[in-house]
């Protein structure tokens, strides 16, 4: 153990904080570090093969003898099945295996029961079509309102009923609050239920290389889980089943595990004694795959006419499908004194809710920083400085000053709706949350770096890149480390055969791989030193790599380039595996972030268009500016498109998704996207060696909310709802008007 | 799915109807919208003959002050086109802003006449509408906020798709059908029916019937508009579409031509704000209770109601563009 002395904090906010480090750790990143590589602005180390397609997805994966599997869906909401007969379809041209799946009790439209594998696949979908399933139809509820009704059909049958209350949360004193109160706001919210729609759908290629060894390319956000889930459901030995994800068409949280249909096709690839490749269609991968749950939240608070909010009460409910986890991140934003909430789980006969970026927040959110912008319009007091005024948080303080300035905050409409005419110009704000600093203890995270006689260096980890650029900043981080350029460097990801890496979940890939980078690649530089040391007639801690040379510090005149030093090596290799050590304590665990959107609203056709966003987003180190910034870009895309057009829509007489493709289920296209500034705001933050937060999320929370709260500015018309379509805009201007339009 | 076909090479266009009249076989010119149905179930033709094969049907014309448009002509070719820019702006505005880019470069005029709706439960092959032999019409009770507001009597609430059918409606166009023997020149609005007609399809033409070409009165010189209202700007659908045509006489419209595309099944012609407009000049007071004339009649349904202040918007809108001399 040693301790070290760190300048955590942000500009004009700095603190010396001592930290004891675990021996062999390298010194963390802080506020003084003098870094080259790392927080540059580096493209993608896989940016080029991507766009010409060298880039192989599981979707790409071609081997001799492979068969094309398709899956069969349940059509019905709720049903039983009574009898499955595949004969016909083993019978039809091509098809080489059939399985049916193991739970004959189908509750939702789309649900899995059985998958062919064939020669091609045509003949695989429609061998699919021959097999003969009777069903017999249960009484099904699709809709959130009738799922809760006593005596609605019930989703379980073992279940009382289709509400799944979470235990109440109570802080501070409410009642206390509200008497406090020289304002209260009373509302209800309504989110929509939101897919993944990944551009890659669900899948995998399935090879038998022996009876007892299975490899898998799989498209997956956890290659260890889906080796650990293959290996359980198959009874192998995790040493093998080999996973590969090489590259992967986006994941949001709903690749984390192994789905029954995709041990489907490894199991039909173990019948046909042929490799089986698996991707689900787009229909499938809208009903099946996942999706981020609907909401309601009944909100009431209350604030003083100085701007603090004294009590807060919340009761949600929302349906994940035959799923759970509908719950939502509210309040938590800002710091209320008495906060009282409920919330439920709804049952409804639909598609599994998953983790999605971000799960419960954006709808969360998108309730809590209207509320915030009700209060404020409430007491007359400017949107930001009230949420200044609820805020402890420093860096979200610190971010609502730059984004006033980056937005023009003055700019905005200082009586909402005011103005001639039915175009409408405005500005909200909102302000998200997130925060991952990696696991506190016991990591199981490795990683390889190892540095070869002709000066070749690996650098290994197993996990996947979910599109966040988790190759590069691995690249960056041991290129600074080993002061070499990092296209010198080969990093070798997404396979089960290097050291152990995390699952992309709750945006724990960076905060977990980054310090074990780190720590690897210093572990290798100083087994290279104590080679290289006699040669320069120094000490191993004399010396210092840069720029592709070792150069004892003191007299710079002894130097030897990278090459020949490690022609030092003779034959041995260096070969160093470093764990990640445990966390320490650090500054603010916390990612806050803040966005503001401007808005043009035509009151009369009802047609919001987002003008402008600007983020200040924080997220401890920035390890690479581009993909950083890419990841706020790509969070606010998908948060324009759920707060103006998307929504799973099921058919409420039959229970049926009604737009289950991307014409109907729309995702805001090239068109529709404003001008995105993102402004990475630097933290020094410690917790882990290389201070870094998780960002894949924090920028997806708040998007919506701003956009909500911009439309209240240019039109003066509070949505309450999302998605912002045209006839919510154009039914909220008629209530104004006081009557139907 | 797609189930295995011949594909079959038109030798002329005789052959073409000859072919096409055979048990089983279909026309496919851009092959857009057969292929889309194809995949989902909706039609399994075992016989594709190949329009494209045809020469000759790709020809822009101009002869006696009308517009002649080949029906293998791109939408994106009709949208560039002088000629067509020059007599009929509106037909080059519909075409340049519908569907997207690689869509236009593919799709035809005759395919995007004669494609079928966009009815999300017509396009979903679990839903046995009535447009496919079914007994029911699952939006009448179900989700439809994206169906018809006129027409109201069903027994379908489609609402027609085609951005060239409501511009062409608009400018008074006809179309040429080839029969397999001879060509009869059919106008706009007789060519689409309504599903009162017959349900399970949008149109007159028989079996084996082909249209060649579309001809248009010439619009150089009149006043002209084409509107439309998306959700979302790239690949999407209207949820309203409005088309005028008029002449100026004397300061006064003159032979108003208003069509709602988006409205119902098929496109709407708004006769009582034409007559309404007519000698009139056009102003805003006159466009907003044309609008509202044109809406008088509007039947929506449960989530659809909407459709009626946006249509009245855009119609005075419309108008006023149209006068302003505003591009289309
Ligand atoms: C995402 C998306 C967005 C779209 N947006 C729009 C839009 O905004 N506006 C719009 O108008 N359209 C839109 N479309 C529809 C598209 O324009 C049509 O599908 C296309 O124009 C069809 O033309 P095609 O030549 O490909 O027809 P095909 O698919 O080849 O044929 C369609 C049908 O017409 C028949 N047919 C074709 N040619 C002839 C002929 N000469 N005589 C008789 N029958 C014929 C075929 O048998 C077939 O039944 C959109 C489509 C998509 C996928």
């Amino acid at each position: 153990m040693s301790e070290v002395k760190l300048k955590l904090g942000i500009p004009g906010k700095y603190e010396e904080r001592v930290v004891t480090l675990p021996e062999g750790e390298p010194k963390p990143y802080d506020a003084d570090s003098k870094l080259s590589v790392v927080g540059s602005r580096h493209p993608r180390l896989d940016g080029f093969a991507k766009v010409t397609g060298q880039a192989k997805y599981a979707h790409d994966i071609r081997l001799p003898d492979m068969l094309y599997a398709a899956l069969l869906s349940c059509p019905h909401p709720h049903a039983r099945v009574k009898s499955l007969d595949t004969s016909a379809a083993e019978n039809m041209p091509g098809v080489k295996a059939v399985v049916a799946a193991a739970d004959q009790h189908v509750r939702f439209a789309g649900q899995y029961v059985a998958a062919v594998a064939a020669e091609t696949l045509e003949q695989a979908e429609r061998a699919c079509r021959a097999i003969k399933v009777d069903y017999e139809p249960l009484p099904f509820v699709v809709d959130l309102e009738e799922a809760r009704q006593p005596g609605a059909p019930k989703v379980f049958d073992n279940r009382d009923s289709n509400v799944r209350a979470a235990d109440p949360t109570e802080r501070g004193n409410l009642a206390e609050g509200f008497a406090a109160a020289d304002a209260v706001v009373e509302a209800t919210y309504k989110t929509q239920v939101q897919t993944h729609a990944c551009m890659e759908t669900h899948g995998l290629v399935a090879h038998w290389e022996a009876p007892d060894k299975l490899k898998v390319w799989s498209s997956t956000q956890g290659t260890f889980a889906a080796r650990d889930n293959l290996a359980r459901r198959f009874e192998l030995g995790a040493e093998n089943v080999e996973v590969i994800t090489e590259y992967m068409g986006g994941g949001f949280g709903s690749k984390l595990g192994l789905r029954d249909f995709e041990s489907a096709a490894v199991e039909l690839a173990r019948k046909a004694g042929r490799p089986v490749h698996l991707m689900v269609d787009r229909k499938f991968e809208h009903l099946s795959t996942g999706n981020r749950p609907n909401s309601v939240q009944v909100m009431k608070a209350g604030c003083t006419k100085d701007g603090k909010v004294t009590a807060w009460q919340v009761d949600s409910y929302g349906t994940s499908g035959i799923g759970g986890g509908a719950g939502v991140a509210n309040p938590s934003v800002y710091d209320f004194p008495a906060v009282r909430k409920t919330s439920a789980d709804v049952y409804t006969n639909a598609g599994p809710g998953c983790p999605m970026r971000a799960p419960g927040h954006p709808q969360g959110i998108f309730a809590v920083e209207s509320m915030m912008d009700e209060l404020a319009y409430k007491i007359g007091m400017d949107p930001v400085e009230f949420r200044r005024k609820n805020n402890s948080h420093p860096i979200r303080d610190a971010e609502f000053e730059l984004g006033m300035k980056a937005i023009g905050w003055e700019r905005r409409n200082q009586t909402p709706g005011a103005g001639p005419g039915p175009l409408h110009r405005g500005i909200g704000v909102a302000s998200g949350r997130w925060s991952n600093v990696g696991e506190r203890r016991n990591s199981r995270i490795q990683v390889r770096v190892a540095i070869h006689p002709d000066g070749g260096v690996e650098v290994e980890n197993g996990a996947q890149d979910l599109g966040t650029g988790t190759r590069t900043i691995v690249g960056l981080l041991a290129a600074e480390e080993l002061g070499l350029p990092v296209e010198a460097l080969t990093v070798k990801i997404g396979h089960t055969s290097y050291p152990y890496g995390p699952a992309s979940g709750g945006s724990s890939t960076a905060p977990g791989l980054a310090p074990t980078v780190r720590k690897a690649a210093l572990l290798a530089r100083r087994r290279l030193f104590e080679v290289v040391a006699p040669a320069l007639q120094a000490q191993p801690e004399q010396l210092e790599c840069r720029d592709g040379k070792i150069t004892v510090v003191s007299d710079p005149g002894k130097t030897m380039d990278w090459k020949r030093a490690c022609g030092l090596l003779g034959t041995t290799p260096i070969n160093e595996l470093a764990t990640r050590s445990d966390n320490f304590d650090g500054w603010q665990a916390e990612a806050a972030g803040v966005q503001f959107a401007e808005v043009e609203v035509d009151v009369e056709t009802g047609r919001v268009r987002v003008l402008k966003v600007v983020v200040v987003q924080d997220c401890g180190t920035v390890l690479d500016r581009l993909t950083a910034e890419s990841q706020v870009i790509g969070a606010v895309i998908q948060g324009i498109s759920y707060a103006l057009l998307e929504d799973r829509i099921l058919d409420r007489t039959t229970g049926v998704m009604v737009n289950p493709n991307l014409e109907q289920y729309k995702i805001a296209g090239s068109w529709d996207m404003p001008e995105i500034e993102a402004i990475m705001y630097d933290a020094a933050i410690g917790y882990n060696n290389a201070g870094v937060n998780g960002l894949g999320e924090p920028p997806v929370t708040p998007t919506a909310a701003a956009i909500a709260n911009a439309v209240y500015n240019a039109a003066g018309l509070r949505m309450r709802e999302l998605p912002i379509t045209p006839w919510r805009v154009l039914a909220a201007d008629a209530a104004r008007r006081g009557g139907r339009s | 799915m797609t189930t295995p076909f011949t594909y079959l090479e038109p030798a002329g266009l005789a052959d073409a109807s000859r072919l096409a009249r055979q048990e089983g076989a279909m026309l496919k010119a851009g092959g857009i919208d057969l292929l889309d149905e194809m995949k989902e179930g909706l039609v399994a033709p075992e016989k594709v003959v190949r329009l494209s094969a045809l020469k000759g049907m790709d020809r822009i014309e101009v002869k006696n002050g009308k517009l002649r448009i080949g029906a293998l002509v791109t939408l994106a070719t009709v949208a560039a086109h002088k000629q067509v820019r020059e007599h009929a702006r509106i037909l080059a505005a519909a075409a340049g802003q519908a569907a997207t880019p690689q869509i236009r470069n593919a799709a035809t005029v005759g395919g995007n006449l004669c494609q079928r709706p966009r009815c999300w439960y017509y396009r979903h092959e679990d839903f046995p509408c009535r447009k496919k032999g079914g007994d029911q019409c699952f939006a009448e009770t179900g989700e439809n906020r994206y169906h018809a507001i006129f027409a109201a009597d069903g027994p379908c609430h489609i609402v027609h798709p085609s951005a060239l059918g409501t511009a062409l409606a608009a400018l008074g166009g006809q179309i040429l059908v080839f029969d397999g023997q001879k060509s009869r020149s059919v106008a706009v609005e007789q060519f689409f029916a309504l599903p009162s007609v017959d349900v399970t399809r949008e149109n007159v033409l028989q079996p084996g019937e082909i249209i060649e070409a579309v001809e248009i009165p010439s619009a150089k010189g009149k006043k002209s508009a084409y509107h439309k209202q998306r959700e979302r700007l790239a690949a999407d659908w209207p949820l309203a579409e409005v088309a005028v045509v008029y002449e100026v006489k004397n300061g006064a419209a003159d032979g108003v031509r208003l069509v709602l595309g988006h409205a119902a099944p098929i496109p709407w012609r708004c006769p009582t704000a034409e007559s309404y407009l007519s000698g009139k000049k056009i102003d805003a007071g006159a466009a907003a209770e044309a609008a509202r004339l044109a809406m008088a009649a509007a039947a929506p349904l449960a989530q659809n109601e909407y459709k009626v202040p946006l249509f009245t918007v855009l119609i005075a809108r419309a108008l006023m563009a149209a006068e302003k001399g505003e591009p289309a």
